[in-house]
């Protein structure tokens, strides 16, 4: 525990409660990048540089950007009148045990939990590049054509119609 | 060795502090060179973009303060501090005030890991010009921020087109740099130019003189100058249309810091260009090697600027419609393209053909996109199928 990771994980906590609590939307969605920014620096902390630097351009260049696009378009930026979290919080109290219990047992039953901390473990971009080209390039062709899915559906959705589909379709 | 003046320096420095603050201080030393470097850079180039621009509009430019108006950027810095900060009545405060920040310290972050001379790249990242990206991705942020809180139409419409823009665009970007990094093996930024050392004859190894690392290079620069909000494609501040866009609203010294932000982001954006095409620190040629490595880096650095200024200066602002099929139908293919020609050059035997083949097909996938690009640029009213 150095002091680094104590104000990491602080400024990252911090972020998540904001983010969950604020009133303001677009302010939620601020504290949430935020949060991915620390989890990003967390991840670098531990020697993981690709994963921390995906994360920033993933999360904080995209993710974000995307939440808060959707914001903008779908509600007017006034601020609600009352709080925005459901007052019911025993439910939410309940989902959160559950899906803590879930977690916990499965790392507490995983055979990857090491015993004592090791010598630092180190995943080089090099490795990282070796290990999806040689090991695991189904799955990352897999991912490949699931994306260009998406894309192809992101394109279609945008298409302008023709002349003749006009008059059936349209509203 | 003149090289290394910095190098010993810092070291000097640094052996004069106690021992156990010797990370700290060499950290500080770097950081406090590297502001003050690029921020009298800043200076210099708003007096050499502005006595440019005159130039090319047929008028003088600055020319009252100082030796050829070269202290104009003192006496702006001074108005710019004196004047009042205004921040609008309905403005979101906290947002307002936390978005020029955002937009500074990144860029400043991305410069850190651009080799500047031999020996001197700040941080020796193992994924340095992944780094550099992600460096970038807050600047979207930043502008998205300083357009909402202003609470001003503009500045959302403007902030709404540099996002769209900037996101558009990254995509170019990031794919014109992949053959480089590929070629080189690695996406440390000093691996990169250890790469393109040496020389054949007279002439350099650099990336820029094969037919991909050309068209990678065009491609990286104006995808670059697009993320960087700069002419031809400055729609997100477009005076003439949205005022200036996402810093309307911005007055005093905040908007200092976003024109600062702004070209420091053009100065790691071409510190990028260099290292991953022309040969970062290295001379072009052989027996110019002894002037310092650092004086060619931000020679090629100037020159990459006043490209910047003279492009600003002769060509028109692009349409939003433009803008967008640009990216999509010219940029995207055209890198994707690239990236397959640097892999058959890598496979393909040395010698004349590999240079044919390579820049038959570069020229010819050039000239078909831009031929379709042409003949599909008629603006009609959208309609859309299911998003309605």
């Amino acid at each position: 525990m150095t002091a680094v990771f104590i104000i990491l994980s602080l400024v990252t906590v911090a972020s998540a409660i904001a983010a969950m609590t604020l009133r303001n939307l677009v302010h939620c969605a601020l504290s949430l990048a935020v949060t991915f920014a620390g989890l990003a620096a967390l991840y670098l902390q531990l020697n993981a540089q690709f994963v921390g630097f995906a994360q920033i351009l993933v999360y904080v260049g995209a993710v974000a950007i995307l939440i808060v696009f959707a914001i903008l378009l779908t509600r007017g930026s006034e601020p609600p009148a009352e709080a925005i979290f459901s007052s019911k919080w025993f439910v939410g109290v309940a989902v959160a045990s559950v899906v803590f219990a879930v977690i916990a047992a499965a790392v507490l039953s995983s055979r990857a939990l090491p015993s004592e901390s090791a010598s630092m473990p180190s995943a080089s971009v090099r490795q990282l590049g070796d290990e999806l080209m040689t090991r695991y390039i189904l799955p990352l062709e897999v991912l490949g054509l699931l994306l260009t899915a998406a894309l192809i559906g992101a394109v279609i959705l945008a298409l302008r119609e023709t002349a003749n589909e006009q008059s059936g379709g349209a509203k | 060795m003149i090289d290394q003046i910095f190098v010993e320096l810092k070291h000097w420095l640094m052996g004069l502090a106690p021992g156990q603050f010797e990370p700290i201080v060499s950290g500080l030393l770097s950081v406090a060179a590297l502001i003050l470097v690029f921020a009298s850079l800043f200076a210099l180039t708003t007096v050499l973009e502005r006595k440019g621009l005159g130039r090319i509009q047929n008028r003088y430019g600055p020319n009252r303060v100082g030796p050829f108006g070269l202290l104009q950027p003192a006496a702006d810095g001074l108005k710019t501090l004196t004047k009042e900060d205004i921040v609008p009545y309905s403005a979101d405060g906290m947002v307002h005030f936390l978005a020029p920040l955002v937009l500074l310290v990144p860029a400043f972050l991305a410069l850190a890991v651009l080799p500047m001379g031999r020996n001197m790249t700040m941080v020796e990242l193992d994924a340095g010009v992944l780094f550099f990206f992600a460096a970038g991705a807050a600047t979207e942020l930043s502008v998205f921020m300083a357009g909402w809180s202003s609470r001003n139409k503009y500045s959302l419409l403007g902030a709404m087109r540099a996002i769209a823009q900037m996101i558009s665009y990254e995509v170019p970007l990031i794919l014109a740099a992949v053959p480089a990094i590929m070629t080189a093996g690695s996406l440390s930024t000093d691996a990169v130019v250890a790469a393109q050392a040496g020389y054949s004859g007279w002439l350099p190894h650099w990336y820029v003189l094969t037919p991909w690392g050309l068209a990678g290079f065009g491609l990286f620069m104006i995808a670059g100058a697009a993320e960087s909000n700069r002419a031809p494609f400055d729609l997100p501040e477009g005076e003439s249309e949205i005022i200036a866009g996402y810093y309307t609203e911005y007055s005093g010294f905040k908007f200092a810091l976003f024109f600062l932000g702004e070209y420091i982001g053009m100065f790691a954006v071409s510190g990028l260009a260099i290292t991953l095409f022309l040969g970062g620190w290295q001379a072009p040629v052989p027996f110019l090697q002894w002037i310092p490595s650092y004086l060619w880096f931000f020679a090629k650095l100037l020159g990459l600027i006043l490209v910047f200024i003279w492009v600003r200066g002769t060509l028109p602002r692009l349409r939003m419609d433009q803008l967008m099929a640009f990216a999509w139908k010219f940029m995207l293919p055209m890198a994707l393209v690239d990236l397959f020609v640097a892999g058959l050059w890598r496979f393909i035997p040395g010698g004349l053909a590999r240079w044919l083949i390579c820049l038959v097909l570069v020229a010819g996938s050039y000239v078909l996109l831009a031929r379709g690009l042409a003949s599909n640029s008629g603006v009609h009213k959208r309609s859309y199928r299911y998003a309605e």
